[in-house]
């Protein structure tokens, strides 16, 4: 290393300011390095979403005048049959996707932890396989598979001797129809988060209760699932906050619905009403008043989360 | 009895039983695995067929050989090529971005010590949670102040650092680099760009890789932002020419599903070669929605 005593008499001053330079930028590139997250963080993420707030007490129309009103979205939103069945929709189809999504994953991650499976990684990458296929393209297929005259499903339902079902046009059969949509693509996924965490369970723990005489149930029951309870309030929270944001399925898998979901609005997501008012109708106003509402549950899901993770330790330890 | 002796001498012959995987693990997993592959057979069998066949019952289940008649209709349709392009050059931005960014916000943040430093990853730690999707509407109004409304870098800019990239990389230089090894580099005379560049980067490249490739994949199938920016045909992304093609969905059935096959298959390609670290990213938490 160099010491400022080594340095030749002549060249002393420019050595150091040379040395003063290089300490400086020394000293700054820390902060240099993090700049290009928060630089970006505070144009396109904490910004956009405080003026969210702001724009939500406008009149706000993207062409013309903007008017401020207060209060007055937020007290039409309360009032707004739409706003509420939107939030029905998503609600119902969070439930649809995420219950049997999840469960299914905890099972096939418990099959997939066998110490002899054979052709376990053909099985792992074939999970993940939905994951890498666009929303879009998933969509697509999966409204022919439910269409109501030639669709696989129906032809199926046909064999079994009930008649065929307008998915679409229902509100239950949308709802299921995006329900396996969402599922599908995310199944996999959460298999191998499962799987991942299941791995750093012990092997003996599971070779001693089946000296115990445990059988796959009583294993899965008293070993995987205590043991996954982390990573499923984690994936809970996950497909939560990922429910609110459905939106590509609504308006791709019922093309003649439009920006509605169909004319009852019967599968229109919050996301997708967001999107309906602001980029549809031009409300940019009224539109932010409703991306005001999904943060304000995206706090309460939070909240909800936290109280039933203390609790479920508290209960359980 | 002793209960210990007995545990002993029963051990070996039911943990053989046990370590047998059960025929019936082998179906469900098998089911699983057709339920995962077969929509993505599906499409190719609808994109191949004529719309009289697709919609027959009980369905066709071979693919026919209308494959590059579709194809044709599809890139007639809308300037698919130009589509395909641009999703290149957006993935591969924000993946490179993702990569080389977090690498190094991730090394400042578990190698060197600057004031502010615990503050600032708790922020960013924080910022993971909120989903973007809900503050579209000043994004937009942002991007059109910027004049970038219908460019390709108003998708560019915004993804190409993000909070969890940086999380998952300081966890991976945590681990890795050795403290001893930027000392000595140090008392060599090399500068902290030097570090990062020649010592950090190459070791946890690895992990570098698993980012980017998460970030081209999610880039690759974004929906929702391509869809409200980008207005002219020469500048949509693959994703936004599906839904394109769907408009035109009386023309043929066959039409949204080759453009959905086609835009699928380069990711189905580059899995094949990159499927397996994508099974091991997430099975190491990179978990990103």
């Amino acid at each position: 290393m160099l010491s400022p005593a080594a340095a030749p008499k002549a060249t002393a001053r420019p050595t150091r300011n040379r040395r003063i330079q290089q300490g400086l930028r020394e000293r700054l590139a820390p902060y240099v390095y993090v700049a290009p997250f928060f630089l970006l963080f505070f144009v396109f993420g904490l910004f956009p979403l405080l003026f969210t707030f702001y724009v939500a007490l406008f009149d706000w129309d993207p062409i013309g005048e903007r008017r401020y009103v207060g209060l007055a979205n937020f007290a039409e939103l309360v009032d707004d049959p739409r706003f509420w069945g939107a939030l029905r929709n998503t609600f119902s189809i969070w439930v649809l996707s995420t219950v049997p999504q999840l469960l299914l994953a905890l099972g096939v991650a418990h099959m997939l932890n066998h110490v002899r499976l054979r052709a376990a990684t053909l099985f792992r990458m074939s999970m993940l396989v939905p994951y890498v296929t666009s929303v879009a393209a998933t969509t697509i297929v999966f409204a022919q598979l439910f269409d109501r005259d030639y669709g696989m499903l129906n032809w199926f339902l046909g064999l079994l001797g009930f008649p065929h079902v307008d998915f679409t046009a229902s509100v239950w059969g949308s709802h299921i129809m995006i329900a396996v949509m969402v599922a599908w693509r995310w199944t996999g996924y959460n298999t191998l988060l499962y799987l991942a965490s299941l791995q750093t369970v012990p092997r003996e723990l599971f070779e001693a209760a089946a000296v115990d005489g445990a059988n796959g149930w009583n294993q899965f029951r008293h070993i995987t699932i205590p043991a996954l309870r982390p990573i499923i309030v984690f994936t809970v929270v996950t497909s939560t906050i990922g429910g609110l944001q459905i939106f590509t399925e609504p308006l791709l898998a019922n093309p003649v619905g439009g920006l509605t979901c169909g004319a009852a609005r019967q599968c229109q997501t919050l996301t997708l009403f967001l999107y309906e008012q602001a980029f549809g109708r031009f409300h940019f106003g009224y539109g932010a008043a409703v991306g005001v509402a999904l943060f304000v549950m995206v706090v309460i899901v939070a909240a909800i989360n936290y109280l039933l993770v203390t609790r479920i330790r508290s209960e359980r330890p | 009895m002793n209960p210990a002796s007995s545990t002993v001498r029963r051990a070996p012959h039911r943990r053989r039983s046990s370590d047998q995987v059960p025929l019936v693990v082998y179906a469900v997993l098998g089911v699983m695995v057709v339920l995962s592959v077969f929509p993505l057979y599906w499409m190719f069998v609808v994109a191949t067929t004529d719309s009289a066949t697709a919609t027959s019952l009980p369905p066709h289940v071979l693919p026919g050989g209308n494959f590059f008649y579709l194809a044709g209709l599809v890139f007639d349709t809308v300037p698919f090529v130009q589509a395909l392009l641009n999703s290149v050059v957006v993935a591969t931005s924000i993946g490179v971005g993702q990569a080389l960014l977090c690498a190094l916000a991730g090394f400042a943040f578990a190698k060197l010590s600057f004031r502010g430093r615990n503050t600032l990853f708790l922020i960013v730690v924080l910022t993971m949670t909120v989903p973007a999707q809900l503050s579209v509407v000043p994004q937009y109004l942002i991007m059109s102040r910027l004049n970038w409304v219908d460019t390709l870098q108003a998708l560019i800019v915004p993804g190409l650092v993000s909070a969890f990239g940086i999380f998952w990389m300081r966890q991976h230089i945590v681990g890795t680099i050795d403290d001893d090894l930027m000392n000595a580099a140090r008392v060599d005379g090399a500068t902290t760009w030097q570090i990062f560049w020649r010592i950090a980067f190459p070791l946890v490249r690895p992990a570098a890789l698993v980012l980017g490739l998460f970030g081209f994949v999610n880039a690759w199938n974004d929906f929702l932002w391509p869809f409200i920016v980008l207005k002219s045909p020469e500048r949509y992304t693959v994703q936004i020419a599906i839904k394109a093609l769907q408009n035109n969905r009386d023309i043929d059935l066959g039409l949204a599903m080759s453009g959905s096959f086609l835009a699928t298959l380069p990711l189905l390609v580059l899995f094949v070669f990159i499927g397996r670290r994508l099974v091991q990213g997430i099975m190491e938490g990179a978990f990103k929605g």
